[in-house]
């Protein structure tokens, strides 16, 4: 089996140890991993913004770079939402717009090979124990394209659950957005801040030391909440989590 | 162009050539998978279904034999001083006989002033939807006109099981005739428009008693 | 603020006060997490609620496909049953009528039953200028009302007042209006619904004319449906000697059988309750039971521009039940006077400015007022995808397109104040496409983290406001990649 990893835009420039956590973490599970360097962007925050017609373009670059694959594996829950949930979408508003299925068959092999993290680990690779270890006590907040559009489920905290030394707690009002929203961050700050500024009290609230979630982009807002409050707990990727093992300073990878 | 042509002709302009054989697809569109009834259930447990989910909206629930039931009406309208009670034309007179209270006639003369006056009303129903909690009422003689169950601050109804009684509301609907003014109710009036929490008693009857009748 | 990158429109210049607004906040959390849970458990409660909802979003889309035909077949059945039915293009259109309406029984005052078409209208506002008096009947209109307030929630309009100041709303105008409220009122929900109950009770046994909407009218029988729970629409609806129901035209359903998935559905999703306590359905008029005289006002105003698109046609599902509302964390926020609209929350964000147009800042900006979470979509009874409309309505507002405004087919231009947004967009499309000038661009990035601030000036400020930015790491993912081979020349 060929997999790629796509990395995203957002973790190619600002979180490349989450890519190196993914790495390792399927190395270890014995799966060989490319990194097509043509990679950008999905096109999310363009098509999200309104500007569908520029998202056109990356959609099909990602379908070039990624469709001799039989694999996609990518660490965020958004990102993998844009590919499954609404390439197709932008293949059915091009034929609205009259322009046949065109768009609609250049986008279609990659969409079904395209998997967030959780989801190649539980259902692709059938592991929920990954054989990490991680001391720390950890609240996970599901992201909403994870939650909402994929469906991911339970497979996160399934697969947090068996990492050892890892107390998993409950977060309170998990299922509320964070307040991120792509450039909703920006356009309404007022309301984004006070969603997650709630998230961050109810994280800190559970007394973990660590918020995780399967997207970089929610971490970065909820981050930047954090370290503007100076918050004892601080934000961690999940692939991070499962990376870690025993030889790892501290529990954390990388 | 008048008004109606006007939206009309925008309809069609929206929806282009959709509107036409419109009795044709309405089958094929519109898929009924839900169940006509959620739960088996005899017809004894459909009752208490009824008697519970009424409950749960703060009705108050009596069950009687035919035969006691002038006594249960005389005995739950003395309970709370009664000294009027709205009887509705087919409202079966044995059921009132041991009613201490003055009897007023459902009359179309009355006005909403001289209802205002009478404390309570006393009816029978079309139907009972147990899944809901439902009373439906349609203005047949022994339920009378809609105004007489809805001014007087105190309801009887009284519900023949297991005649009157469905379990679900697609059971319902077959039942009961569109043409007629129906009111379905489902406990004492309540509003939830103070923080979104409810509490019962506003315009309605605040004090909603069922009799099932078995 | 309009012209920065950030397009900042008018949502989030009216929800800046309302988020630092303590005592609204407290209310519409406290108000919507109570039902949030309540509604989660009636719709577990129903095993098939998947399949209610999908055959609710199927007749209702059937509907509008033959909305034409429904609207004659109606018209037809409301008539044979002794009902009159009127036609409104639009809002003056509409409110003139019901006024004539009312001038031609004598009449100087109606009382009305919560209606949403009514409200979006300005009925009460047009009866006034003729002179004559609505009176609003449902307890949360009536706060509204009393407290010459806007509506901020779809079923519950007074969300944002909570009861003590409902008490004082209560105590100091009532009196103005009829009768004063009782002595030394207390702030429990109970005792306030018996002051609403004595204010209203005789405004309810003189009334002659009733103004309602309907949540249904269904098109074989000509059968009007009002869901209720405080017996306050009984009262408008059969006490009264003339009826007057103004009803958007989107509102019909094909059948009666239709009616056994929305009554159960709606009460669920709208006050958590297996069924609300009233539902009155009347078909045109009666002999000597309810209104002599019933006139059904058919409402398009903006309707059939919305039904012409195929996207954002989805909204007119709508059922009102503000399930959307109560699990938007957005609306709780920012609370439903900032969406300048009678519709507010996620159904508002997309029914408003399809309904009115996006000629104006606010119209313009509510596309963009969610995270576009799903919560919305989730628990919506007839399956509106609100993210996928709000998207779209963004195309529209970004980069313009073909719309129906009344009745006409015209091109809008994308919208001022999101120049620098589309350069920007464009730019990044472009960049993504080769990534060489991606890589150059993380590389700067990376030679200057030093230099970079935790806060932006200029636009950026909008999110620095309250959040750092990330530091940005030494070296990119695929430059590390390179560098390493994949990871294999590491030294560790």
């Amino acid at each position: 089996m060929r997999v790629a990893l796509f990395l995203t835009c957002v973790n190619d420039t600002l979180y490349p140890d989450t890519g190196r956590a993914v790495l390792k973490l399927l190395n270890r599970l014995g799966v060989e991993v490319d990194f097509p360097m043509a990679q950008t962007c999905c096109g999310q925050a363009h098509y999200n913004t309104g500007y569908r017609h520029q998202a056109e373009p990356l959609a099909r670059h990602y379908s070039d770079v990624f469709g001799e694959y039989d694999a996609i594996v990518t660490p965020s829950g958004s990102c993998a939402a844009m590919v499954r949930e609404l390439y197709p979408r932008l293949g059915e508003r091009a034929a609205a717009e009259g322009r046949g299925d065109e768009l609609s068959r250049v986008l279609a092999p990659v969409i079904p090979k395209t998997y967030e993290l959780t989801e190649f680990l539980v259902d692709v690779l059938g592991v929920v124990d990954v054989g990490a270890y991680y001391p720390h006590k950890v609240t996970y907040h599901p992201t909403c394209h994870g939650l909402r559009s994929l469906g991911l489920g339970d497979r996160p905290r399934r697969l947090l659950e068996a990492v050892k030394g890892l107390e998993l707690v409950e977060l309170p009002g998990a299922e509320e957005c964070c307040g991120f929203g792509g450039t909703f961050a920006v356009k309404n700050p007022d309301v984004s801040a006070a969603m997650g500024l709630d998230k961050v009290l109810g994280a800190e609230s559970t007394g973990a030391g660590r918020l995780c979630a399967a997207d970089n982009s929610c971490l970065m807002h909820l981050g930047g909440t954090m370290s503007r409050l100076r918050t004892e707990i601080k934000p961690v990727h999940i692939a991070e989590i499962l990376a870690s093992t025993e030889d790892d300073t501290e529990g954390d990878a990388t | 162009m008048n008004s109606r042509e006007r939206v009309l002709a925008r309809v069609r302009r929206a929806v282009g050539d959709a509107s036409d054989s419109a009795s044709s697809s309405y089958a094929q569109d519109v898929p009924r998978d839900y169940h006509e009834q959620h739960g088996a259930r005899t017809a004894a447990e459909t009752a208490d279904l009824l008697a519970e989910n009424l409950a749960e909206y703060r009705a108050l629930v009596h069950r009687a034999q035919e035969a006691d039931l002038p006594a249960l009406i005389a005995r739950l309208l003395a309970e709370r001083d009664a000294d009027s009670v709205l009887a509705p034309a087919g409202l079966p007179r044995e059921w009132l006989s041991g009613v201490a209270a003055r009897l007023v006639e459902d009359s179309p003369d009355s006005t909403p002033h001289e209802l205002d006056e009478v404390t309570a009303v006393v009816t029978g129903c079309a139907l009972a939807v147990a899944e809901t909690g439902t009373l439906v009422l349609d203005g047949s003689p022994d339920q009378g006109r809609r105004r007489i169950t809805l001014i007087p601050d105190h309801h009887i109804c009284v519900v023949r099981v297991p005649e009157q009684l469905v379990s679900s509301v697609p059971q319902a609907l077959p039942r009961l005739d569109p043409g007629r003014p129906l009111t379905w109710i489902s406990g004492p009036s309540a509003t939830s428009d103070i923080e979104l929490d409810r509490v019962e008693g506003v315009h309605g009857p605040r004090t909603l008693q069922v009799i099932l009748v078995e | 603020m309009s012209g920065t990158f950030v397009g900042m429109p008018a949502f989030p210049a009216a929800a800046h006060g309302a988020v630092a607004d303590r005592t609204l906040r407290a209310n519409l959390r406290h108000a919507t997490h109570t039902i949030r849970d309540k509604r989660a458990r009636a719709v577990t409660e129903l095993d098939d609620w998947a399949e209610l909802r999908e055959a609710g979003k199927q007749i209702k889309d059937h509907t509008l496909r033959h909305l034409d035909t429904y609207l004659v077949q109606l018209e037809e059945a409301v008539v044979r049953a002794g009902g009159t039915v009127h036609w409104a293009v639009d809002a003056d259109e509409a409110n003139s009528l019901v006024t004539r309406l009312v001038q031609e029984t004598g009449e100087r005052e109606v009382v009305k039953v919560k209606s949403m078409a009514t409200q979006e209208i300005g009925l009460n506002e047009a009866l006034e200028e003729a002179g004559i008096r609505a009176y609003e009947t449902d307890l949360a209109e009536l706060i509204v009302q009393l407290g010459k307030d806007r509506p901020s929630h779809i079923l519950v309009p007074a969300i944002h007042r909570n009861r003590g100041e409902i008490r004082d709303i209560f105590e100091h105008e009532m009196a103005s209006w009829g009768r004063p409220a009782p002595e030394a009122l207390a702030d429990s929900p109970a005792e306030l619904a018996e002051a609403a109950r004595l204010h209203l009770r005789e405004k309810f046994l003189r009334a002659k004319v009733g103004i309602s909407g309907a949540n249904f009218m269904v098109a074989e029988t000509g059968t009007l449906v009002i869901l209720e729970s405080e017996g306050n629409g009984r009262m408008c609806l059969t006490l009264p000697e003339t009826l007057i129901s103004v009803v958007g035209i989107e509102k019909i359903v094909p059948t009666w059988r239709d009616l056994e998935v929305f009554l159960q559905t709606l009460p669920r999703s709208s006050t958590a309750e297996r069924m609300n306590p009233y539902t009155s359905t009347w078909t045109g008029t009666s002999d000597s039971d309810g209104p002599r005289t019933f006139h059904l006002v058919l409402l398009d105003n903006g309707r059939t521009d919305t039904l012409a698109d195929e996207v954002g046609r989805q909204a007119l599902r709508c059922i009102r039940c503000s399930a959307c509302l109560n699990v938007c964390p957005v609306y709780e926020r920012a609370g439903g006077h900032a969406y300048g609209s009678v519709y507010p929350g996620p159904i508002g964000a997309i029914l408003s400015p399809q309904l009115r147009g996006m000629g104006s800042e606010i119209d313009r900006s509510l596309p963009y007022a969610s995270s576009l979470c799903g919560a919305c979509y989730e628990v919506c009874p007839v399956a509106i995808d609100i993210p996928e409309v709000l998207v779209h309505l963004r195309e529209r507002v970004a980069e313009g397109g073909e719309v129906v405004r009344n009745g006409a087919r015209i091109t809008v231009r994308p919208a001022k104040g999101h120049a620098a947004e589309r350069a920007a967009m464009r730019a990044t499309a472009w960049a993504f496409g080769r990534p060489g000038i991606l890589r150059t661009g993380q590389r700067l990035a990376s030679r200057t983290r030093r230099l970079h601030p935790r806060k932006l000036p200029g636009p950026g400020k909008a999110w620095g406001a309250s959040r750092d930015l990330p530091e940005v790491p030494q070296e990119s993912f695929r430059d590390w990649w390179a560098r390493t081979d994949g990871g294999k020349g590491e030294v560790k």
